[in-house]
């Protein structure tokens, strides 16, 4: 696996402090980690007392709703992409930046496929773990292969209209 | 129409450049045929029976001569010297060769054209009417509108993975022309309470395995909002669609399991957190847009002497006056509807060299625009009614004048089984047949407006249950069957055929068409459409002539 961090705005290729932990077994001491859903919803009285970053894994299919109110806990939140045709947290990933004010590192798991991660990337994601025996190079070519954007998202990313439209700076001072 | 500034442009080319790299890794064996197909997929790039086939997108089916010109060329270069006029208003060609691909999309972006989004599980080619800005009983043009929605849904980040395709139409007039009935999300303009413009919004509707008809969303949408309430649709499909079923994952599913006010909730509600977002349009933006579509400078002049004088001394041209000619706004002029099916031909094809000489025809008479119907025929929409004479000679002589929309020669058909990987049985050699056999009783007896709409598969490109006869082609025990509805209607009254009973086998299927024609002859009353006799005395008569009293 090689994570691609974006946290600096701009692509590269970063060492990964976090561990994955499976369910089950035991969180390193020494070591940020990240937990599933499930292990949250069941366990978290045990994790309180740690004074290490934690982190939460999201499935396809788990919703950002379900622990909103515990969201500060976190200093990162992982969701995963199953396969390429499982877009739904495309949306999660916005629900948190935009609404709900994450602001802590998102990073896509799972497939993550280069010819998705500039989208994922405009969806609010700033960290990326590319599969096993995918080029990294390639990956962080992929960023911004398409300079234009039409809708607004969760980067900074001036849409065409606003483009076409901007005030003139004078007009702004006054 | 539209013409695309230096932004428009920088993504198209970027986007055909980036598919160049898609390409290149798939060759290179980089991308395994199962990583790359979703990602053709998302480029109009399908895998077909015989050759790749590309599908370009049409915007809302407005051309300018200039790019029916690049898609001759394109028809020559890269195909077999023709096209295929689809009923999403866009063109396919049917012999592709994946290597060429990149330079077929550098050509189409050189002329202001892409493939983007034609096919995947995103939002596809917005179609509205084909008389947009034409048409006397508009409300507002729908095109700008449409435009707008094509920039907002090309390479949404957030939607580009949705659980299926998704499909919106959009309608500026009372009179629906773009079958907003069976659209995944349809928009109807209106006049709302304080005189401004904003559309009806209706969701959940669609063909396919499990046929249903849009039910009404919201009763008034202002303009200003159409993008953050598409939006929040999107996000609660998105979020809640099914993904397990492909058969079960389209949003009109969706809509009739949670019920339509279940999901109204789920839509207000998201709607409600991002109405006064950056999606809000901007009045200047739309101001932008909404002048290009300003009306072509038409001549001030009066209803044509000459045109009806014409029609006196020339029954083939009244005739085709008749059949293919729609009222226009503008006094003096004409909206002229080009037939891509000749009696006998494969329904919206059309040759390279029809192309060129039809660009040239709408350069001559029509302001230079051509449009895509989604009953796949082509329109020149702003022809003087003087000229419709000649005009009509030129298209003779290519032969684009057969005087039959939405008659019964007017037949929509998918590719079928001879193209298509995904059919069970053919098509065209279905609409060729019984063409040939109608378009003799059709002379005879005047069949007036009568549909004809044949799918060779379950997945209903050709939109068979809203034919008035729809045709649907299976594989039964290794041979081809045809089941036939009757009923069915795209238009204001939509409405679903139903089927009349058991399937017809290839050889039978011509004769039960005509069989079901002249049973309706004999019980027709004052000239009234098929539809509207079926509405009056039932299926019953039908069955009988076809199946005996069983």
């Amino acid at each position: 696996m090689t994570l691609i961090d974006y946290g600096n705005g701009s692509p590269a290729i970063a060492g990964d402090a976090w561990t994955h932990v499976a369910d089950g077994a035991v969180l390193p001491p020494d070591r940020p980690a990240t937990i599933s859903l499930e292990r949250w919803k069941a366990g978290r009285d045990g994790l309180t007392g740690r004074n290490l970053p934690l982190g939460i894994r999201l499935e396809s299919h788990e919703r950002i709703e379900e622990i909103l109110p515990d969201l500060p806990r976190f200093a990162l939140i992982a969701l995963d992409f199953p396969n390429l045709n499982d877009g739904r947290h495309f949306t999660t990933a916005r629900l948190l930046r935009e609404r709900y004010g994450f602001r802590g590192q998102l990073r896509a798991t799972g497939q993550v496929l280069r010819d998705q991660i500039d989208l994922m990337k405009r969806c609010g994601f700033d960290a990326f773990e590319l599969p096993a025996g995918k080029d990294a190079a390639s990956a962080i070519a992929a960023f911004g292969e398409i300079s234009v954007a039409y809708q607004p998202a969760a980067d900074a990313h001036p849409t065409a209209a606003q483009l076409r439209h901007r005030q003139p700076v004078q007009a702004m001072a006054s | 129409m539209y013409a695309y500034d230096g932004l428009d442009e920088t993504l198209v080319r970027e986007r055909a450049t980036q598919f160049r790299g898609q390409v290149a890794r798939r060759i290179s064996g980089e991308l395994s045929e199962d990583d790359f197909k979703p990602l053709r997929l998302r480029n109009g790039l399908y895998l077909q029976l015989h050759a790749y086939m590309l599908r370009v997108a049409i915007p809302y089916g407005v051309l300018g001569s200039d790019q029916l010109r690049a898609l001759a060329r394109i028809a020559r270069r890269y195909d077999r010297g023709y096209g295929h006029f689809t009923t999403r208003q866009n063109i396919q060609f049917n012999w592709i060769r994946l290597a060429d691909t990149p330079d077929i999309l550098d050509e189409l972006a050189a002329a202001e054209m892409h493939a983007i989004q034609t096919s995947g599980n995103c939002i596809r080619n917005t179609t509205t009417d084909q008389f947009a800005g034409v048409a006397a009983d508009e409300i507002e043009d729908p095109r700008p509108w449409a435009e707008i929605i094509r920039q907002w849904s090309t390479l949404h980040p957030e939607f580009s993975f949705l659980p299926r395709k998704f499909k919106i139409a959009i309608s500026g007039s009372p009179s629906d022309r773009t079958a907003i009935a069976v659209h995944d999300i349809g928009l109807s303009m209106l006049h709302g309470p304080g005189g401004e413009t904003g559309f009806k919004v209706w969701v959940g509707g669609g063909l396919g395995r499990t046929p249903m008809l849009a039910e009404a969303l919201r009763d008034f949408l202002p303009g200003a909002d159409l993008l953050s309430y598409l939006e929040a649709i999107l996000r609660v499909f998105n979020i809640e669609g099914r993904r397990d079923n492909l058969y079960k994952s389209r949003i009109k599913i969706l809509v009739s399991t949670l019920g339509i006010d279940r999901f109204r909730d789920l839509v207000e509600a998201e709607w409600a957190q991002i109405r006064d977002s950056a999606l809000r349009l901007d009045e200047a933006e739309v101001s932008r847009i909404r002048a290009r579509f300003s009306p072509p400078a038409y001549e001030a002049t009066a209803e044509s002497g000459q045109f009806a004088g014409r029609r006196l001394e020339d029954a083939a041209f009244a005739r085709w006056s008749a059949a293919n000619l729609f009222p226009h706004k503008q006094p003096g002029y004409a909206a002229v509807t080009v037939s891509l099916k000749p009696v006998g031909g494969i329904p919206g094809d059309m040759a390279a060299d029809q192309m060129d000489a039809l660009a040239g025809l709408a350069d001559e008479y029509s302001h230079g625009e051509i449009r895509v119907t989604h009953r796949q025929n082509l329109i020149l929409a702003h022809v003087r009614q003087d000229s419709l004479y000649d005009l009509w000679r030129a298209l003779d002589s290519l032969g684009l004048a057969t005087p039959n929309l939405m008659r019964v020669t007017d037949i929509i058909a998918c590719p079928g089984l001879d193209f298509c990987g995904l059919a069970t049985a053919r098509s065209i050699p279905v609409a060729q047949r019984l063409s040939e056999r109608l378009a003799e009783i059709d002379e005879r007896h005047d069949l007036g407006e009568l549909t004809i709409n044949i799918s060779g598969c379950i997945n209903s490109c050709a939109h068979h249950h809203v034919g008035h006869i729809g045709i649907l082609g299976l594989e039964k025990a290794g041979a081809e069957s045809y089941q036939v509805t009757l009923g069915g209607s795209s238009a204001e009254d939509a409405s679903l055929g139903k089927i009349i009973g058991r399937g017809f086998g290839a050889d039978e299927i011509v004769t039960a068409i005509e069989t079901i024609i002249v049973t309706w002859l004999e019980l027709r009353q004052d000239g009234e459409r098929f539809l509207d006799s079926l509405r009056r005395i039932g299926p019953a008569p039908f069955r009988e002539a076809l199946y005996g009293r069983e």
